[in-house]
């Protein structure tokens, strides 16, 4: 008989991610987690927003990355769909464009973990995308 | 929109703009009346009724980064290609219903898609909002609630990666129990 997921296994991964997370807290602080916030209006969906959360979301926890990945609104780039807003630890926010899997790739290896810039950001004409 | 999970998605983000506390998402499946319903539900802060006029209009929208909203506007259209409708109910401080009927066996009607995982990464990106899932087919009724998730995470955060797994995986799997019942 097929096993079906219960509630049973989130308690499971209840203890797990809290073992985790007091391991986290004793070497690092929240603030070190790298927020990215994928723009999820119509455009992005169109474009293959949610492919790249899932995507981001996965890899990120595959690579041992501490972040928080969100959805957010129009960022009104909706000519570069689909776009993320990706701030490191301490720095401010930069806006990628034209994201697809390959490209979440390269920002994860060489902006995220380095700090290298690369193609496809959005020259900064706001301050964060509430205030815009 | 390549599938109706893709039109959830959006719809589900005009709950969030309008400042709900608590989303519904409903799905009917009737083959025995050739509909199928999806619902969309939320107590945050209305339209006018001057507003409801527009929102299926696509070259109106309450942004000002852009001058089109067409999030309604194409949910309209496919509901409509099937033979169906979209009906948005709204009142100023109470909430939205918006309910897209399609047409069960038509050919247009689009593939439903990731539901599941359109879920997981909402719920996850806004852990103030309480979202609830109801899918009824003949067969039976799945309910997804995050309030009974989040009780039972007592604290860890319902945006981690490995709880996001668990949630797709969760309601895929009796989604899917239901249907082989």
């Amino acid at each position: 008989m097929t096993k079906i997921t219960s509630l049973a296994d989130l308690r499971r991964i209840k203890s797990d991610v809290e073992v985790k997370m007091n391991l986290r807290e004793r070497s690092e602080s929240p603030e070190s987690m790298v927020q990215i916030r994928v723009a999820m209006a119509t455009c992005g969906i169109a474009s293959g927003a949610k492919i790249v959360m899932d995507y981001l979301v996965n890899e990120l926890d595959k690579r041992n990355i501490p972040a928080v990945v969100t959805q957010t609104g129009c960022m009104g780039y909706c000519y570069a769909e689909p776009t993320i807003e990706v701030t490191r630890p301490g720095q401010q926010p930069i806006v990628f464009g034209y994201v697809d899997s390959k490209k979440a790739d390269q920002i994860i290896e060489k902006y995220i973990k380095n700090g290298e810039l690369l193609e496809g950001i959005i020259p900064v004409n706001y301050e964060n995308i509430e205030g815009k | 929109m390549k599938d109706l999970a893709l039109h959830i998605l959006d719809i589900l983000q005009n709950s969030v703009t309008a400042g709900a506390s608590l989303v519904q998402l409903s799905i009917e499946e009737k083959p025995s009346a050739d509909k199928y319903i999806v619902r969309i539900s939320d107590n945050g802060k209305g339209m006018s009724e001057e507003m409801l006029q527009q929102v299926t209009d696509p070259f109106f929208t309450t942004r000002n980064t852009r001058k089109v909203g067409l999030g309604l506007p194409l949910l309209k259209q496919n509901a409509e290609r099937t033979g169906g409708s979209l009906q948005i109910i709204s009142k100023q401080g109470k909430g939205t219903e918006v309910t897209a009927t399609f047409i069960y066996s038509h050919i247009d009607r689009l593939p439903t898609g990731d539901i599941p995982g359109i879920l997981a990464l909402t719920a996850s990106s806004y852990t103030e909002i309480e979202f609830i899932y109801k899918h009824q087919t003949p067969e039976g009724i799945f309910v997804f609630d995050t309030t009974e998730i989040k009780e039972t995470l007592e604290g860890v955060p319902i945006s981690n990666p490995q709880v996001i797994a668990f949630m797709k995986d969760f309601i895929r799997d009796n989604l899917a129990a239901i249907k082989a019942s």
